[in-house]
């Protein structure tokens, strides 16, 4: 059964000890965002975009480990964190093109995504504010005496902001059950992380909170995930938050308009070696888990299941005048 | 029934809705083991244990953030921002998360949280301390705004903004917390957040005032033997349209009193709306008694001056009411700023 007409919950269950099924998301995820890159590019979708090409590995190795009732506070680049969640390609390509049938009707667009079914609180668009939510998930578990862990996915960019700092030291002083964890993609909008940070290794921040921190390959689903299940282990023994760091790179530039004319020669060259995509996939052919012909052909069905994703998108109503009035309060208000 | 201070009447609607809900929660700086800064929530820590009374780091960005994930996965958090100053660095947690949360999620996720913060001048606490700020949070879709102006309405207004589904900013002036009054509590004692209340009954205008100028322009009537209609707003957002309009068709003129600078005002957004339903009923232009566009000062009698006093309220409105001419402001009366 393809993945794309499964539900969101059983395309995150999939995940789970599935290596092919992993490969096979990161693979959607890149194709998506391609898709999604040539639509701006030629004019048919309007606002901006923030691709998360190069970032597949992090998104699945997390989505694989983390059961849907765990609350996820991620962000603007959040298309691939919600593909890997459970979200369809369909409710969020129609989000990101302003369709009614949308994950949020449309009102939301490329940076707002959201299904609370696999987890997903609406991604924001504001650097660092899912930190402090997350923690208040977490404290919402923690209070009410829930066995889950909230998890906030931010940028490297974010562990500069207030609310980092607020919402580490709010976490570790009330051990709460909280995965943070820093998607550092070297780039914060078009400056290079030795610009605006003291030190590149960001999981170094925990000694501050008295919080465990770790470093992980975030080009390697496999490591991700294994880096997640000692983390939530801690959370759910009520040892509290635990800070990742996730190596990555951002292999587009920071949103639609950029060609990233700023990064030194050879850096993408260099990280590229290190593609996700490719590293999953030397590891299945290593295990013999499938052949290379097994694999392409893997790929080519699911772009041919993009192309059709779109078309159906296409042909899908935008949202009417009325529906920007709704989901503003509990009731109507009339002010 | 009973006689207590307004912080009192605050202490007291929270126990009674963390006794009725176990999803109430209450957190901020200094309000568990110190019983709050204002005493608003003295023998919480005692009856509801340290998981549901928390003592905060100094972080409001942290906790008020805190409050929009632990309300959007099912506590009822009650947020106390000490002065409302402090409110400005946690300003994206209210505005643009908490507010955007049901939109953005086409109504999957609710933020049923109350973010209580003291306000006002009169206590000489200098300009970063005395301020209203309720204009900043007014204009933000997806917010509800309310400002109680004695124990009463203290009680039964923070009830209501607990049960709410949405996110409430719950102003509560400083200057009354001492105050004291008759306290109606159980479900007679509830109020309704959108509900005005006439303050006082009266023919020849209405008078619309909010917060701590309820009890300033009850006293300057009283003490002028005004013939004013004064409508307690309560609720800055939704407001009573309704209430207000069908009074100023009572009485044929509108005046709204504000503690809050001049210009942006909330006042304008009232006088707009019923001049705009009102119209045909209006004998007389509607006007905005406020305080002048300036920080608060420090010193007594420059502070009292700035909150509109009982006897700028009465100079203003005796005037009015005899000419139907809009009265100017003292300091620009006195040549002092236009
Ligand atoms: C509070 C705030 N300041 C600035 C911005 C503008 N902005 C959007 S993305 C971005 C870069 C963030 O970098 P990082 O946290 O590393 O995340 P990345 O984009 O690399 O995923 C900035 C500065 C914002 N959205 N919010
Ligand atoms: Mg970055």
């Amino acid at each position: 059964m393809s993945q794309m007409t499964m539900t969101p919950v059983q395309r995150r269950d999939v995940l789970r000890d599935d290596p092919l099924a992993q490969y096979s998301r990161m693979l959607e995820i890149r194709h998506f965002e391609e898709l999604v890159n040539e639509l701006f590019a030629q004019g048919e979708i309007h606002g901006t975009t923030h691709l998360c090409l190069g970032q597949e590995a992090l998104a699945v190795g997390i989505a694989a480990e983390l059961p849907t009732d765990h609350a996820v506070a991620a962000t603007y680049r959040g298309h691939g964190v919600a593909l890997a969640l459970g979200m369809t390609p369909q409710v969020v390509l129609a989000e990101i093109m302003g369709r009614s049938a949308g994950c949020v009707g449309g009102v939301g667009g490329s940076m707002h995504l959201c299904d609370m079914s696999v987890g997903l609180l609406p991604t924001s668009a504001i650097i660092g504010a899912g930190i402090p939510i997350a923690a208040g998930a977490a404290l919402a578990y923690q209070t009410l005496e829930e066995q889950s862990v909230a998890v906030a996915i931010f940028g490297d960019g974010a562990a500069n902001i207030g609310a980092f700092h607020e919402g580490l030291n709010l976490a570790a002083v009330w051990k709460l059950p909280v995965v943070f964890v820093i998607d550092n993609n070297v780039y914060g909008e078009y400056s290079r992380i030795d610009r605006t940070t003291p030190f590149e290794d960001l999981h170094l921040r925990s000694a501050s909170y008295g919080i465990p921190g770790v470093t992980v390959d975030g080009m390697d689903s496999d490591l991700v995930q294994d880096t997640m299940r000692v983390a939530l282990e801690r959370a759910r023994n009520g040892q509290g938050p635990t800070l990742i760091e996730a190596k990555t790179y951002r292999f587009a530039g920071h949103s639609r308009a950029d060609t990233a004319p700023y990064r030194p020669e050879g850096e993408l060259e260099q990280w590229k070696k290190r593609d996700p995509l490719l590293v999953t996939k030397q590891r299945l052919l290593k295990k013999g888990a499938a052949s290379e012909d097994q694999l392409d052909q893997l790929e080519a069905t699911i772009k041919e299941e993009l192309e059709s994703v779109l078309d159906e998108v296409r042909s899908l109503p935008s949202p009417n005048p009325a529906a920007m009035f709704d989901h503003i309060y509990a009731e109507q208000v009339s002010v | 029934m009973g006689s207590m201070r307004m912080n009192q009447a605050i202490a007291t609607a929270l126990a009674e809705e963390m006794r009725e809900n176990s999803s109430v929660i209450v957190m901020g700086e200094d309000v568990a083991d110190a019983g709050g800064p204002f005493k608003t929530s003295e023998g919480l820590l005692k009856e509801f244990g340290p998981k549901r009374v928390r003592d905060t780091p100094i972080s409001e960005m942290g906790f008020t953030g805190a409050a929009v994930g632990a309300a959007a996965l099912g506590l009822r958090p009650v947020v106390e921002i000490m002065f409302v100053e402090f409110l400005g660095v946690a300003l994206d947690a209210v505005v643009t998360e908490a507010a955007k949360f049901r939109y953005l999620s086409q109504g999957q996720v609710s933020c049923p949280m109350v973010v209580r913060a003291s306000i006002g001048s009169g206590l000489g606490f200098g300009c970063q301390h005395s301020q209203t700020l309720e204009n900043w949070v007014a204009a933000t879709p997806g917010l509800k705004v309310a400002c109680p102006s004695d124990p009463q309405s203290a009680y039964g207004l923070l009830k209501a903004a607990i049960r709410d589904p949405d996110p409430v900013i719950f102003l509560e002036p400083r200057a009354l917390y001492a105050s004291r009054g008759e306290v109606v509590t159980g479900p007679d004692g509830l109020l309704e957040l959108g509900r005005a209340r006439i303050a006082r009954e009266g023919t020849k205008a209405t008078v619309v005032t909010l917060g701590r100028t309820t009890s300033l322009t009850r006293a300057a009537a009283q003490q002028a033997n005004l013939d004013i209609e004064i409508i307690d707003l309560l609720s800055l957002v939704p407001w009573d349209v309704k209430t207000v309009c069908a009074s100023v068709k009572r009485t044929g003129r509108l005046v709204v009193i504000e503690e809050a600078p001049h210009s942006g005002g909330w006042g304008s957004e009232i006088i707009s709306t019923i001049t705009a339903q009102a119209f045909a009923s209006l004998d007389a232009a509607p006007f905005r008694i406020t305080a002048p566009d300036v920080p608060v000062p420090y010193q007594r009698d420059l502070e009292a001056l700035y909150l509109p006093s009982e006897s700028e309220i009465v100079r203003q409105l005796e005037s009015y009411l005899v000419t139907g001419v809009v009265p100017q402001p003292w300091w620009t009366q006195e040549g002092i700023a236009r």
